[in-house]
């Protein structure tokens, strides 16, 4: 007999739920008939281009806009607030006036009529100089947290290692940049088709500053072409494309270019760190003593997280924040954790090469100081078989092959996950057929195919009759799409809608047929009491009356639909050439748990996409400003250098979900695999090369002044 | 400015006469003149292939190609690979390999590799790596692309054979 209690089902009883499953929107993006934000562009859409400011630092000396208004085509020409003489800008980028005309040519010329004077101040862009930033009054007050006693643990220890270690600002990057296309079908209401991972909460964010209802507000967005953690927000220059459509009565677009999308609209923080880390004869990590600085740009945040889930009893952390003319941080896919786990497990493995030992043993020999050792100690054990780590593992420079030097890497993470605020409108038709309402956004990560399956599997029925309806702000509120958070967030609310739903469904047939509610159960397109077939699941859906069915769903609740934290572990084997300093991926290993899986297949395609975004990390990417100028010198798409298809190399992911996981619900998964990568390369290319590479990103020229300086 | 010129081409197979200015892109008429908004821009520099079509059988970066060029031109985007509901053995192989997440690439990715097969058949995973290089993936499916497009000349030899 089923109770009637908020549950998933049973492992080994899903049809849906587990296997892999096609996204759902595929057909849409594969025929180019996908519509996002860029691509809304009714007749009598007006095209925008920004002024920005070319400084790093700088004060408006002057600022004439008239002769722009009159160049051909221009329609608009909309200084942001507060954009006069004597307003002091901090970073290159910073939009200043918006210009809309009839084309993007137009719109240029007219960005090009402005006469604008700067009266240009002293910066500091280079995020590494600590010196500097003291002495020119950049750093803000140390922060020292400590616990235990690091002097005693230091003095008993049977090895201490002290290192540098470093990891630049990134941006985001999305291949749609931020932008809208905004217009005003009635006086007062305002339709926003906004490239946003946060449908539900940015309605308020274009009304209050326009002076309109939030209730008057619909921001839509069906497809969004990536977010990584920098689109929750209207952006002034989306509610700029607003006032502007306001005021021209034409619908207007604006997204940035390219070169604005890096300076402005993406950033994650830096960090550089000394470390010194101390362990007993066995690699048991006993004090960890560090201080490190970076900047999440003029505002001087820095990072946290340090050290990192291997978390010695015996610590001191130091911190300064430098205030910088740079692009300001936004949420980067996991905050926090990339950089902190790159300052952590580097040092780790250089104290494991002191000791002469195999870091492998020594992250196991410390589990005990992460929040999980048994996660850790099961999810090592299987990547290291994956990766034939016992049979292949050389000390370091010892492993030649064809000409490259090879190594090993390894590094472990954590992330919270939990499941968002969500809430959803399931309705069930007359014919049978399943639809629902959420404002919630899928990012290509496949949130729509996996509410699709949710109700699927909880009906019994096929995907092919179940209608997902998202990315609309009219409907039910969801959370932002950040941190993890929606896959837990979606499925949750739509499992107990569906189920609510399913349980009156089962009413009326048990009334209709005689048999008790609460043996039915809804399987393949039938409803079932025990080996019986009741009805199908059309004859039943028809006894809802000619209304449908319709429950609401909402989220988060404690009934173990979700769960939060999971571990995490990735291992490299990198080669090096040590004529040119290039470093390949040979083969990349990733395991990772996430509680109950829905499905596989997206779930994969998460952690590869994530993998690939580490290797971008570690070996390449990097936002790089010119210290005299003050300018980003590669926000293009050319010299801000992102692997392509044949930098990979082998990529092997394994989904950790013994029962256990299956178990404690549905844990999110955007965040975590793209944290320890960065820190499992570094750590195979110093197992290669012999000594340690201490900035990312490694390219050809920091390897060979490492091994040069050897 | 300069006036605006009629251009005619063929693009997926129909025959279009177009007004643009001599400055414009390939990229801007097809996106904002013609509203064929399934070829994407991702960069406007010719960095990022998210804007590839095919420009007399070649695969191009539409944004570094003038519109004024195409008069008689035979174009291809990713709107006329599928006939109808029809997909091609390409998208086919990117749904099911899940060689797509965002998806804004993805036009110029199944743009490129339709180039890539017709060009060669039987190509190794080295030549697809090599050939689809000018893609930029940032979500990044590089990984479940290369298997795709593999996947998909296979596909394609097969039905070739049946
Ligand atoms: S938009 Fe043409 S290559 Fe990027
Ligand atoms: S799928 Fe998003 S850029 Fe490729």
């Amino acid at each position: 007999m089923a109770e009637r209690t908020i549950s998933w089902e049973p492992r080994n009883e899903n049809e849906i739920i587990g296997t892999d499953v096609e996204r759902v929107d595929g057909l849409e993006k594969a025929s180019g008939h996908a519509k996002y934000s860029t691509d809304v562009n009714p007749k009598g859409t007006l095209h925008v281009r920004l002024l920005t400011c070319p400084h790093a630092h700088a004060r408006i000396a002057s600022l004439d806009v008239e002769t722009a208004k009159k160049v051909d085509g221009v329609k608009s020409v909309h200084v942001f607030p507060g954009r006069e003489p004597g307003l002091e800008i901090h970073f290159q980028g910073h939009p200043i006036v918006a210009v809309a005309a009839e084309t993007i040519g137009q719109a240029a010329e007219g960005v090009s009529a402005i006469e604008i004077e700067y009266e240009v101040l002293e910066h500091l862009v280079d995020e590494f100089d600590l010196a500097g930033a003291v002495k020119t009054g950049r750093a803000k007050p140390l922060r020292i947290t400590e616990e235990g006693s690091i002097g005693q643990a230091f003095a008993e220890a049977d090895a201490v290692v002290s290192g540098f270690y470093g990891i630049p600002s990134i941006t985001h990057m999305c291949l749609e940049p931020h932008g809208s296309h905004c217009q005003w079908p009635g006086d007062s209401e305002l339709l926003v088709h906004l490239s946003t991972q946060n449908v539900s909460g940015t309605p308020g964010q274009f009304a209050q500053p326009l002076g309109v209802d939030a209730a008057n507000v619909t921001v839509n967005c069906e497809y969004i072409g990536g977010g990584f953690g920098s689109k929750f927000s209207a952006d002034e220059w989306g509610v700029a494309c607003a006032a502007i459509s306001k005021e021209t009565g034409r619908p207007v677009r604006l997204h940035l270019d390219r070169a604005t999308e890096l300076q402005i609209a993406g950033g994650r923080p830096s960090g550089f760190a000394n470390v010194t880390i101390a362990a007993d004869e066995n690699g048991k990590i006993t004090a960890w003593d560090s201080h490190h600085w970076g900047t999440s740009g003029p505002d001087g945040g820095t990072i946290s997280q340090v050290p990192y889930v291997i978390v010695a009893p015996n610590r001191r952390v130091q911190v300064t924040g430098i205030v910088t003319n740079t692009g300001p941080a936004r949420a980067w896919r996991a905050p926090n954790h990339p950089q902190a786990c790159a300052l952590t497990d580097t040092a780790i493995d250089d104290l494991a090469a002191e000791l002469e030992m195999d870091p492998l043993d020594v992250f196991k020999a410390n589990l005990d100081l992460t929040w999980n050792p048994e996660i850790y100690a099961g999810e090592i054990d299987v990547g290291a078989e994956l990766m034939d780590w016992k049979n292949l593992w050389q000390p370091r420079g010892k492993w030649e092959e064809g000409g490259e030097l090879h190594g090993l890497g390894m590094a472990i993470h954590t992330w919270g996950g939990r499941a968002g605020p969500g809430n959803c409108t399931v309705r069930v038709n007359r014919d049978g057929t399943v639809e629902t309402f959420a404002g919630t956004q899928d990012l290509g990560t496949g949130t729509k195919t996996v509410i699709a399956m949710t109700l699927a599997e909880t009906f019994g029925v096929p995907l092919s009759k179940v209608k997902v309806n998202i990315g609309s702000s009219k409907y039910p509120a969801c959370g932002g799409s950040g941190g993890s958070t929606t896959v837990g967030g979606v499925s949750g609310p739509h499992r107990r809608a569906a189920l609510n739903a399913l349980w009156q469904i089962f009413d009326l047939v048990a009334e209709k047929h005689n048999v008790e509610a609460d043996s039915l159960k809804a399987v393949g397109g039938k409803i079932v009491s025990g080996d019986e077939t009741v009805c199908t699941w059309d004859e039943a859906a028809r006894l809802v009356g000619p209304m449908g069915l319709e429950i609401q769903g909402k989220g988060p609740e404690d009934d173990g639909l979700t769960d939060q934290q999971v571990g995490g572990v990735q291992m490299v084997h990198a080669a090096v050439d040590p004529e040119t300093g290039v470093v390949r991926i040979v083969k990349y290993v990733a395991v990772q748990d996430m509680g109950l899986i829905i499905n596989p297949v997206g779930a994969r395609s998460q952690i590869l996409g994530s993998m690939i975004m580490c290797i971008a990390y570690a070996l390449s990417e990097e936002r790089i400003y010119d210290e005299v100028t003050g300018r980003f010198i590669n926000s293009n798409l050319k010299d801000y250098k992102l692997p392509r298809i044949g930098d990979i190399g082998e990529l092997v992911v394994e989904l950790y979900q013994p029962d256990s996981e299956y178990q404690r619900g549905v844990v999110g998964l955007g965040e975590p695999p793209v944290i320890s990568g960065g820190a499992a390369i570094s750590n195979a290319v110093a197992n290669a090369l012999g000594v340690r590479v201490p900035v990312l990103p490694l390219t050809p020229k920091h390897v060979l002044d490492a091994a040069r300086n050897a | 400015m300069s006036k605006k010129q009629v251009v005619t081409a063929t693009i997926n197979g129909r025959e279009e006469t177009f007004l643009c200015e001599p400055r414009q892109t390939l990229l801007e008429v097809l996106r904002d003149v013609l509203r064929m908004t399934g070829t994407k821009e991702g960069c406007s520099n010719g960095n990022c292939g998210a804007c590839t079509v095919m420009l007399n059988g070649r695969p191009v970066d539409s944004c570094l190609v003038l519109a004024v060029e195409c008069e008689n031109a035979e174009l291809e985007t990713v709107e006329g690979l599928a006939a109808g509901d029809q997909l091609t053995p390409v998208q086919n192989a990117f749904l099911e390999g899940a060689a797509l997440q965002c998806g804004v690439c993805t036009p110029g990715f199944l743009v490129s590799a339709t180039a890539l097969l017709r060009e060669n058949p039987e190509p190794t995973e080295h030549d697809v790596r090599w050939y689809l290089a000018g893609n930029l993936c940032r979500c990044t499916g590089y990984d479940k692309i290369v298997r795709a497009v593999l996947d998909a000349a296979e596909r394609r030899r097969n039905a070739e054979t049946v």
